[in-house]
C-alpha cells in the first residue's frame, strides 16, 4: 500500500479530483495548506506599505492506493494538475504499513 | 410657525452623524489584527457612551454657553444639564435639535483619535483620556469654531468663528485637525506597537473597512449638509460638494497608488473616501462643485502620500489618523483661502486667492488651523503623559502580544477553533460552565 500526497494549486483541485475519479480512485482527503517552494511568496500592498507574504495557499490531496496503482495515480495527478508555470506543486509517494476501515475492521487492500 | 422641514432635516442629520461612529468602528476595526478588533471598536462605542453623557451634563454649555473671556470658553454653568433648553421659540429651530446635532460631532471627534493608538491602550485609560480630552480640548475648541455671536440675543461666541473669522463650515479644524493632532500626540506618548515597523500588521478584514467607509460617507452627508441647520439651498450645495470631493478623492488616492505601487487597492479606495470627506468638511459651503473636485483630488493624492510619513519619521500612528485627518483637515481648511468663491451660498469671508486675488482669507485660515493644531497637540500630549505616568496608558507587553481583546475584554472576535469539529469548546477555547448551571 502507498500513500500518494500531492501539494497543488487550489484552482486545479476539481480537475485532479475528476481525473482521479475517472481513473477509479474511490476516495481521497483534501486539506488546505500553505507553503512555498522555489517561487517563494508574493507581495501585498496596504496604504503603500509592502508586505511580503512567504506562504502561498495550496491544497493537499492524499490518496491511499495499491502498490500497483501508485505510479499511475501519480501520473494522473501530475497530468491533470500541470499548468507549466512556477508553483504547480509536488507529488510524493510513501509506503504504508497498515490500513484499517474503521466501520468494518477490514484491513489492507480490502479497506481501500 | 415652527420650521418643521428644517427641524426634520437637522434631527435626521444628527442621526446620520451618530451612525458615523459605528461606521468608524468598522473602518478602524477591519484595519487592525483579528486579536484586537473588538478593542478597536470598543474605543468608538466607549466614546459614544461617555461623551454623550458629558455633552448633556456640561459639554454643550462649555461649547455653546455665553463666552466667559476672550472667545476661549463658554460658560460651563449656563446650560448645565441642558437646563433651559427644553423649550424653544415658536419660529426657530428647536434648541434640542441643535444640541443633539452638535453632540454627535463631539462623539466622533473623540472616537477618531483612537485610530492612532490601536492594539496597545488600556481601555480604562482610554475612557479616562476621552473624558478629560473632551472637557479641556474638544468642548473649548468647538466653542472657538462653532459658537457664533448673536448680537440680538446678547450671545458672545468663540474667537475663531467671530474675531478671526476663519471659515470652517462643518469642522475641519474643530474635528479633523483637532483629532489628528491629538492622535499624533498620543501615538508619541504611547510609543510604537511591539514589532512595528518591522512587522507591518496588515488589516485583518478589508470588507469591514469598505463597509465602514461606506457608512462614514453616508453619515457624512448629515455632517456636512446638516451643518446648514436647515433644509435649504445651502444644505444642497454642501451635499453636492461632499459627493464631488469624495468621488474625486477616491480617484486621486487610487491613481497615486497605481503610479507608486503598481496596484489600486481596496484599502486605498476606502481611505480615499475618508480623505475626501475630511478635506471637504470645512469647505463644503464655500466652494463650487468644480472647486470641490479639485480639492478632493488633491486631498486624495496628498493623503495617500502622507500616510507614508510615519515610516519616515518613526511614529506609530497605527491607522493613519495623522495622514488622513490631520493632513486632510489642513488641506481642506487652507484650501478655502485659495478656492472659496462668492458664488457659493456659504461664502461670507474675505476673497480667496484664486477668486479674488487676496491672501487675506488664506491668512485667517492658516491662523485658525495652526492654533487648533498647536493647542490640541500640546494639551493632548500633557494629558496623555499624565495618564501614562499615573494609572498607565499602555498595556503590558504580554497582554499586547496576546491581544487586547482577550486580555482587556475577555472576548474574541472570531471563533476559529470552534469551527473545527463543530464544538465551541474544542481546541483553544475551553468553556467553563456558568455558575448557575452547576448548582
Amino acid at each position: 500500500m502507498k500513500l500518494v500526497t500531492a501539494i497543488l494549486k487550489p484552482f486545479k483541485l476539481d480537475d485532479v479530483k475528476s481525473a482521479l475519479e475517472t481513473f477509479g480512485v474511490h476516495g481521497l482527503t483534501v486539506s488546505e495548506a500553505n507553503g512555498y517552494g522555489r517561487q517563494k511568496g508574493h507581495t501585498e500592498v496596504y496604504r503603500g506599505a509592502e508586505y511580503t507574504v512567504d506562504l502561498v495557499p495550496k491544497v493537499r490531496i492524499e490518496v491511499l492506493v495499491d502498490d500497483a496503482d501508485a505510479d499511475d495515480v501519480v501520473e494522473v495527478i501530475v497530468k491533470s494538475a500541470q499548468t507549466g508555470r512556477i508553483g504547480d506543486g509536488k507529488v510524493w509517494v510513501v509506503p504504508v504499513d497498515a490500513v484499517v476501515r474503521v466501520r468494518t475492521g477490514e484491513r489492507g487492500a480490502e479497506a481501500l | 410657525m415652527p420650521p418643521t422641514g428644517d427641524t426634520a432635516w437637522v434631527l435626521t442629520s444628527a442621526a446620520l452623524v451618530l451612525l458615523m461612529t459605528p461606521g468608524l468602528a468598522l473602518f478602524y476595526g477591519g484595519m487592525v489584527r483579528s486579536k484586537t478588533v473588538l478593542n478597536m471598536m470598543m474605543m468608538s462605542f466607549g466614546a459614544m457612551g461617555l461623551i454623550g453623557v458629558l455633552w448633556v451634563l456640561y459639554g454643550y454649555s462649555i461649547a455653546f454657553g455665553n463666552d466667559v473671556g476672550g472667545g476661549l470658553l463658554g460658560d460651563p454653568f449656563e446650560y448645565l444639564g441642558l437646563k433651559g433648553l427644553m423649550t424653544s421659540a415658536e419660529d426657530a429651530l428647536p434648541n434640542s435639535a441643535f444640541v443633539g446635532f452638535q453632540a454627535v460631532f463631539a462623539i466622533i471627534t473623540v472616537a477618531l483619535i483612537s485610530g492612532a493608538i490601536a492594539d496597545r491602550a488600556k481601555f480604562g485609560s482610554w475612557m479616562l483620556f476621552a473624558g478629560i480630552w473632551a472637557t479641556i480640548v474638544y468642548f473649548p475648541v468647538a466653542h472657538w469654531v462653532f459658537a457664533f455671536d448673536n448680537d440680538d440675543a446678547g450671545v458672545v461666541g468663540g474667537w475663531i468663528a467671530n474675531d478671526l473669522a476663519a471659515l470652517d463650515f462643518a469642522g475641519g479644524t474643530a474635528v479633523h485637525i483637532n483629532a489628528g493632532a491629538a492622535g499624533l500626540a498620543l501615538a508619541l506618548v504611547l510609543g510604537k506597537r511591539k514589532g512595528w515597523p518591522k512587522e507591518r500588521m496588515r488589516p485583518h478584514n478589508l470588507p469591514l473597512v469598505m463597509l465602514g467607509a461606506g457608512l462614514l460617507w453616508f453619515g457624512w452627508f448629515g455632517f456636512n449638509a446638516g451643518s446648514a441647520l436647515g433644509a435649504n439651498n445651502l444644505a444642497a450645495v454642501a451635499w453636492i460638494n461632499t459627493l464631488a470631493a469624495t468621488s474625486a478623492a477616491i480617484c486621486g488616492w487610487l491613481l497615486t497608488e497605481k503610479i507608486r505601487d503598481g496596484h489600486a487597492t481596496s484599502l486605498g479606495a476606502a481611505s480615499g473616501v475618508v480623505a475626501g470627506l475630511v478635506a471637504i468638511t470645512p469647505a463644503c459651503a464655500v466652494l463650487s462643485p468644480v472647486g470641490s473636485l479639485i480639492l478632493g483630488f488633491v486631498a486624495g493624492g496628498a493623503c495617500a502620500l502622507a500616510v507614508g510619513l510615519k515610516y519616515r519619521f518613526g511614529y506609530d500612528d497605527s491607522l493613519d489618523v495623522v495622514g488622513v485627518h490631520l493632513v486632510g483637515g489642513l488641506i481642506g481648511t487652507i484650501a478655502i483661502g485659495f478656492l472659496a468663491t462668492d458664488t457659493a451660498p456659504g461664502f461670507e469671508g474675505g476673497e480667496s486667492l484664486f477668486f479674488g486675488g487676496s491672501v487675506d482669507q488664506l491668512g485667517k485660515q492658516v491662523v485658525g488651523a495652526v492654533a487648533v493644531l498647536a493647542f490640541s497637540f500640546v494639551v493632548t500630549y500633557i494629558i496623555g503623559l499624565a495618564i501614562e505616568k499615573t494609572v498607565g496608558f499602555r498595556v503590558s507587553e504580554e497582554d499586547e502580544a496576546a491581544g487586547v481583546d482577550i486580555t482587556t475584554h475577555a472576548e474574541s472576535a472570531y471563533d476559529i477553533a470552534g469551527s473545527i469539529g463543530g464544538g465551541g469548546s474544542s481546541g483553544l477555547a475551553k468553556q467553563s460552565t456558568p455558575q448557575h448551571e452547576r448548582v
